[in-house]
């Protein structure tokens, strides 16, 4: 039951059903257009993050206590030296959300890659050898999806020390169970396939069919949960952060901003607003990407 | 069904008792706990005094055994903050944090069921694709954010709910909404495609080919077996709702365990955050076990496999 629902969060259920052609072509369409879409907001964030230090106009580290809390752009008394207004400590907002898409892109992509590593090991075994391995197997991915997540990583983070290696580390180790659990049964399938056993009885050594039989059948589920894990490590580390216990100050982690924001809620609401939405359009964004990518290669559009 | 029951609740203790091994050592080996206990300025006699206080020079199977004894028998050791014990400190605090989760939960189960019928009956329709539109922009939306957002508009702003505490129902309002649109998603989907499936059945069919009309046919036949595998994932969704009050109790200060558990956290109090952490732990596996028995009770397929 466990491994169906989150298989379901990843593989849509309803998705499946086999709609009319004329339905299938829209679908299709929007697939692009959510891979479009997705894909190319998410680029301008990855290529911001890459160029942050010709982009940004300010060091978003250097305070200026005589310019605290200006307003951004839309607001009255902002000033145009400030295009998004200045925090607390009279740092460039601007500046700040720029550098902070570095720690999100670094944080999601290296969490992905650590527990897509972890993930994908324990379930492409549990799904190929199955038997005894397979319940081993089984078993800890039951045991990991017993502990709630945020719970189990503000636990580690504060006593290792927040930090963004911390983080990265944590949640690496922690979000690996989608991938199990979609890799173990796509491999099932795979392993019944009859080139598999063709494989087999032609003598290929294991990591071979597991290399060169399984895996490029299986390698677009990986891809999928990959992508939605990154948005996944992404948000938890904003959540982290946002609890103090995630990366730590002075860096600019949008989570740590929309924390460092929430004094001034009352009066200053755009403070917390930036980072936010911020956050919500490159989540958004890896999501679309994601879901259109799921869209197009599920195997009922590969007419 | 007893046999299957049996052997679930076998597995479920067996995780249990896994996690509380991890539990324990994820909290005790991520960290030297005598120096986080001892504080910066103290020295290394005082840090050796308190290893020999807490009993932290014994081999940390002996210290899990012990650990593990007294929390079975209810003992969860001392609150180095407080003075209550902890289990006087969490159960007095649990409450809260249920109330809140199963708030969420009924919203969730308000939205997320007619949608998801609606969608199954229009589907591709508009109100389908709306659904769907707000359920994916919705997924970006960290918690937190939304539970301030939804604070600024309406505490502040309008000024219609509280901003934070949990003294009255209507301070329940804004962390039950945060919690509960992000359980509404999955339920929605679950509900689609549940209802989808059940329509296109042939009982369905002879439903209305006997000439019943619409509506008893959609609530009576159709929904009540679409909607078993929500229950199943409701339970499931119970759980998140648990772990994610840490998030949205510490946003609108809400004095439930997750608030405690991220104060504990910060203040190093060990016995706390392990008690918290077993307990949230504790209701998964037990919410697992029923949903499992209440998907294997109504299919009897996954009874026998």
């Amino acid at each position: 039951m466990a491994d169906a629902i989150v298989a379901g969060s990843a593989l849509d259920p309803a998705r499946a059903l086999g709609p009319s052609p004329t339905s299938r072509f829209f679908r299709r369409a929007r697939g692009h257009t959510s891979i479009m879409f997705g894909g190319g907001v998410l680029l301008v964030i990855v290529l911001t993050a890459l160029f942050a230090p010709l982009l940004a106009p300010h060091d978003p580290y250097a305070q200026d206590l005589f310019k605290r809390l200006l307003p951004p752009f839309w607001m009255d008394g902002s000033v145009p030296e400030h295009v998004l207004g200045t925090d607390n400590l009279g740092r460039d907002y601007l500046s700040r959300i720029i550098y902070g898409a570095r720690v999100s892109l670094l944080i999601g992509v290296c969490t992905a890659v650590i527990s897509g590593v972890i993930g994908t090991a324990l379930g492409v075994t549990a799904g190929y050898f199955g038997g005894r391995v397979d319940i081993v197997i089984t078993f800890i991915i039951t045991t990991r999806l017993s502990m709630p997540i945020v719970l189990v990583a503000l636990a580690i983070v504060a006593l290792v020390g927040g930090s963004l290696h911390a983080v990265v580390l944590v949640l690496g180790l922690l979000l690996w169970d989608r991938y199990a659990v979609v890799m173990r049964s796509a491999t099932q399938q795979a392993r019944s396939m009859d080139y598999v056993s063709a494989a087999r009885a032609i003598g290929c050594p294991t990591w071979r069919i597991v290399l060169s039989e399984i895996m490029p059948n299986v390698i677009n589920n990986l891809i999928i949960i990959a992508t939605f894990e990154v948005a996944h490590a992404i948000l938890l580390e904003a959540s982290l952060s946002f609890l103090g216990l995630g990366v730590q100050p002075p860096a600019p982690s949008w989570g740590l901003m929309i924390a460092e924001g929430k004094e001034f809620l009352l009066f200053d609401p755009w403070v917390i607003a930036i980072p936010g939405v911020a956050l919500s359009i490159l989540v958004l964004a890896v999501n679309m990407l994601g879901d259109g990518v799921r869209d197009i290669s599920a195997p009922e559009n590969r007419s | 069904m007893l046999n299957f029951a049996l052997r679930r609740f076998l597995l479920a203790a067996l995780v249990a008792l896994t996690v509380s091994i991890v539990a324990f050592f994820l909290v005790r080996v991520s960290g030297d706990l005598a120096t986080s206990l001892a504080g910066q300025e103290a020295s290394a006699e005082d840090i050796e005094e308190i290893r020999k206080a807490y009993g932290l020079d014994r081999p940390i199977i002996v210290q899990y055994a012990d650990w593990l004894g007294a929390a079975v028998q209810g003992d969860f050791g001392e609150s180095l903050f407080f003075p209550d014990t902890v289990w006087e400190l969490v159960s007095s605090r649990l409450p809260t944090t249920l109330r809140l989760a199963m708030s969420g939960l009924i919203i969730s189960l308000l939205v997320g069921i007619p949608f998801g019928v609606i969608a199954a009956l229009r589907p591709n329709s508009w109100i389908d694709r709306l659904a769907m539109t707000i359920a994916v922009a919705g997924q970006a939306i960290p918690t937190f954010w939304m539970g301030l957002m939804l604070m600024v508009l309406f505490s502040l702003m309008l000024g219609w709910t509280p901003i934070s505490g949990d003294e009255s129902w209507r301070h329940f309002i804004l962390p039950a909404v945060t919690l509960g649109y992000y359980s509404t998603p999955p339920i929605m989907r679950l509900t689609r495609s549940g209802m989808l499936e059940v329509l296109s059945a042939d009982y369905i069919r002879t439903a209305y080919a006997k000439g019943l009309r619409p509506m008893p046919v959609l609530f009576k036949h159709a929904l009540r077996n679409a909607v078993i595998p929500v229950v199943a994932l409701a339970s499931v969704q119970f759980g998140h709702m648990l772990s994610g009050a840490i998030v949205i109790e510490s946003v609108f200060a809400m004095q439930g365990i997750g608030y405690l558990a991220w104060e504990s956290i910060l203040r190093n109090d060990i016995a706390v955050i392990q008690t918290i952490l077993l307990i949230v732990c504790m209701f998964y596996v037990f919410l697992t076990v029923l949903s499992d028995l209440v998907n294997a009770w109504l299919d009897p397929r996954i009874r026998v496999s």
